[in-house]
């Protein structure tokens, strides 16, 4: 049965089974390539998306559970105030290496921000380290974390 | 001496690239379809400058993009000499072509060593600077003044004193025709405007909005989709599978065997994935099949004293060691380690009858369109390798075998498919660093000081099978780096006992190479030496670094930032290290605290390095870091084991990595220099784990000479 997906406001309607986790249908059957593979259980946070506003780990979450729910993805995280802010803050630190995790930092940060104006190191930990990267950026995400929130 | 060290190169003899001075510098124009069709051809002075009318120049990327910053500091040594801004330039990947491309030092078109800023430095200046001379000329010739009467500045030709100006987009034409200057004069350092001036990374903005592409992002027209499974057990091989569940799932269209794996091909990745995971498949696990992790670790410790090859030979250590005893020994293990680069391996490969793509990301452009031939049979110019952002390469994609094994699955595929490895494969199937061993014995003089220092290093060759010509009678000259220590030591003695890993579990470079390998034992081992001597170690360190004064100068600047003289509180500690490889200097001092519960905490980490004329000051700052943060890791958790002929782990839950709040402050700080650059994406790796280690014993009195950091119980003695 297909499944009617709206992603970053647009429609798609994709015939896939319902256990088929979201991540591949953005990325394959949409081709939403932002959103990334890491390792498959939830544990690096690269295929972190937003689903009804709040982040998930895509590569889990079957893609029935997305259908009817509005989904952003790094591609669209621009057009929010927060994911706006964090992008900017991303560019000024210049936090990216390789940049493969960084989608899911991004998408991770956005959320932490748009609950949390004025995060401590505290806070910072315990919701980005659910994200993975192997570059060692975080000094710089942590950084540019504290800089978007001010402002 | 360096992995790749300039000199070392060059006196073996395999530097068959192109020369530093006038590499690719040929008037040669690449086709450009769009441009031949609107009528006007870029100018290309060289292979790495193509100049529209209109628009931005692109500049061609000689080694590839994994985070180390290349790109942008490519693009900057570009910029310097073609008297352009980093915004009016866009990059492009080199194609495959190892007689444009390849590193000047390596002879070949890799990406390693931390040698691509070492190998293109003047040739990239010069590439720079010849097109900038000939759009001066250009200019020059049609205003009817010298050449000497103009400047370049900004993408422009300006008369000096005069109003004519013109956008090099204006002066293509002219310019071609140009003759390619033979010799070419480079700015001094101090006339630098964009060397050595921090500048933002070129390709932020594409990885901050998602739209960066990674190997694993090709979507050729008509793609399908495949998960695999390679055999876990070294060299073992498919010895059945029932199609019928895997071909049940919606979306899956074939099933592929190949000797060593089965592959699920389907319209998207995750229908691949369910259809392999409904597999149930018969493995013949071969010879290795019973290979256990005690089994590895008591052939290496019986390796310690079995046979080895000898390296540095000076003084006399034997003599030395009668005369002075007591001899003191220690044996350092380290363990076997992955890559875990956060891009999972992947290949995508599309196979006809007269021709077959790959959309990979590689570090080595020429051995990945050889093994696409190799599976194929097709001739090397029937193979076309579009190369991509690498996400993280490490050493892992120093290797093809990934490639090798798309290719033979691409085979039997219509249209081009992508092979997705899980988590799982990428980590059971890596090109590990295998164990590795030493033995360090020393004797003291009567000050204190060492007089004789043996080292004996055990474990495989990678160099062996990865590139002969570093090695030299039978001693790898990678895994021997640094093995003797920088330190003034009359007698030294270093041999190579070579043991590999077993049959099909393959070996590979590691970020850092043989310096991650042998640092830690030496930097231990002298840290050791201190403390029988009861001289403090930095002070210890000190005395034997007069010759070296550039590593001494860091050293001096690490204490100095890491407030070495201030006493610390019980139960708090700080470790040196000292890192020479790579055309780099570098000295690390770790700060752990070690609690009541036995447990420890790094608490920051204080880094000088002098890498010589520094290209962008904020990639140091970032590369550093990085290869804290990646040594941090393996020193805290790197560890797999090999059960039943088959890694044990597979995952970030049972192989797990550092993560943000484990990460401590990280401070780095360059010692100014003008020397020829350094390497910096590998420097700031080897000293991690001796520099804990020693931290550690300097804050409860325990030496631990294994490998990861056992964790359990670091209770004071």
């Amino acid at each position: 049965m297909p499944y009617n997906l709206t992603v970053n406001g647009k429609s798609y309607a994709v015939d896939v089974d319902g256990d088929i986790p979201l991540l591949w249908v953005l990325r394959d059957t949409i081709g939403l390539t932002g959103t990334k593979f890491g390792c498959g259980i939830a544990m690096c946070g690269a295929c972190t998306v937003h689903v009804d506003g709040l982040p998930v780990r895509s590569c889990i979450l079957p893609v029935s559970e997305a259908a009817e729910k509005p989904v952003t993805t790094i591609e669209a995280i621009g057009e929010t105030p927060e994911g706006k802010k964090i992008q900017a803050a991303w560019l000024d630190i210049d936090v990216v290496q390789c940049g493969y995790c960084q989608s899911g930092q991004i998408m991770s940060a956005t959320a932490l921000l748009a609950t949390n104006s004025s995060p401590t190191d505290a806070d910072i930990d315990a919701v980005m380290a659910g994200n993975i990267c192997r570059c060692g950026t975080y000094p710089r995400i942590r950084a540019a974390i504290k800089q978007a929130a001010r402002g | 001496m360096s992995i790749f060290d300039r000199t070392a190169v060059s006196r073996r003899g395999f530097l068959i690239g192109a020369s530093l001075t006038g590499a690719g510098l040929v008037i040669g124009f690449r086709p450009q379809p769009a441009a031949a069709q609107a009528g006007a051809q870029p100018f290309a002075p060289n292979a790495f400058i193509r100049i529209p009318p209109e628009g931005k120049i692109t500049f061609v990327m000689p080694a590839v993009e994994m985070g180390q910053g290349i790109y942008t500091a490519v693009a900057m040594m570009l910029a310097e000499e073609l008297e352009v801004g980093l915004d009016q330039v866009v990059l492009e990947h080199a194609p495959t072509d190892p007689k444009q491309y390849a590193n000047p030092l390596l002879g070949d078109q890799i990406t390693g060593g931390s040698l691509s800023v070492r190998g293109v430095y003047e040739q990239m200046r010069k590439a720079g600077a010849a097109g900038r001379i000939m759009l001066v000329a250009a200019a020059a010739r049609d205003w009817g003044v010298s050449p000497d009467a103009c400047k370049a500045e900004a993408g422009q030709v300006v008369e000096t004193g005069g109003s004519r100006k013109a956008a090099y987009g204006n002066l293509i034409a002219a310019a071609a025709s140009e003759a390619v200057p033979q010799d070419v004069p480079l700015k001094p350092a101090s006339s630098y405007r964009v060397i050595g001036k921090p500048a933002r990374r070129l390709d932020s903005p594409e990885k901050v909005n998602g739209t960066a592409k990674f190997g694993i992002d090709a979507r050729p027209d008509g793609v399908s989709y495949a998960a695999i499974a390679i055999c876990p057990h070294f060299n073992g091989k498919v010895r059945a599978v029932d199609e019928a569940p895997a071909m049940a799932v919606k979306g899956v269209k074939k099933v592929v065997r190949i000797e060593e794996a089965v592959a699920v091909v389907a319209d998207n990745t995750g229908a691949a994935r369910k259809g392999l995971a409904a597999l149930s498949i018969d493995w013949d696990p071969g010879p290795s099949g019973s290979l256990a992790q005690a089994e590895l670790e008591r052939l290496m410790d019986q390796a310690i004293d079995g046979k080895a090859l000898p390296h540095v030979n000076e003084g006399d250590v034997t003599k030395a060691e009668a005369e002075h005893g007591p001899v003191h020994e220690f044996v350092y293990r380290m363990p076997i380690l992955t890559h875990s680069a956060m891009e999972p391996m992947n290949c995508t490969v599309h196979v006809r009858a007269d021709g077959c793509d790959v959309w990979v990301g590689t570090q080595i452009m020429s051995r990945a369109r050889q093994a696409a031939a190799d599976v194929t049979g097709l001739p090397l110019e029937k193979v076309v390798v579009h190369n991509h952002l690498l996400g993280g390469g490490f050493g892992r994609r120093l290797d093809v075998d990934g490639i090798t094994l798309a290719t033979k699955i691409a085979k039997q595929v219509d249209g081009p498919v992508k092979v997705t490895w899980s988590r799982e494969e990428d980590i059971r199937h890596d090109c590990y660093r295998y164990l590795n061993y030493s033995r360090v014995t020393a004797t003291l003089g009567a000050d204190g000081l060492p007089v004789s220092w043996r080292h004996r290093v055990i474990g495989p060759s990678v160099m062996a099978r990865w590139l002969p010509a570093f090695t030299k009678d039978g001693v790898d000259l990678d895994q021997m780096a640094g093995a003797e220590t920088p330190y003034q030591i009359p007698n030294r003695q270093t041999d190579f006992a070579r043991h590999e890993a077993p049959d099909g579990m393959l070996t590979g470079n590691w970020r850092g190479v043989g310096a991650t390998r042998n640092i830690p034992p030496v930097e231990c081992g002298i840290d050791e030496l201190a403390g029988i001597a009861g001289v403090d170690p930095l002070e210890y360190r000190r005395r034997l670094l007069a010759h070296k004064p550039r590593l001494l100068a860091a050293l001096n600047l690490a204490a100095e930032k890491a407030g070495w003289s201030t006493a610390l509180p019980k139960g708090k500690g700080r470790g040196i290290a000292l890192a020479e490889d790579f055309g780099s200097f570098a000295a690390m001092i770790a700060e752990v605290t070690v609690g009541e519960d036995g447990k420890f905490k790094t608490d920051r980490i204080v880094c000088a390095v002098d890498c010589g004329q520094v290209i962008n000051p904020d990639t140091v700052e970032a590369q550093i870091q990085s290869g804290v943060v990646y040594g941090l890791s393996a020193a805290l958790y790197g560890r797999i084991t090999v059960e039943n002929g088959a890694v044990v782990e597979g995952n970030f839950d049972d192989a797990p990595v550092v993560r943000i709040h484990e990460t401590p402050p990280i401070e780095v700080h360059i010692v100014p220099s003008t020397e020829p650059p350094g390497g910096i994406g590998e420097v700031g790796t080897p000293g991690v784990a001796p520099s804990l280690v020693n931290a550690i014993a300097a804050a409860t009195g325990k030496r631990l000479r294994t490998w990861p950091i056992d964790q359990s119980d670091l209770r004071r003695v």
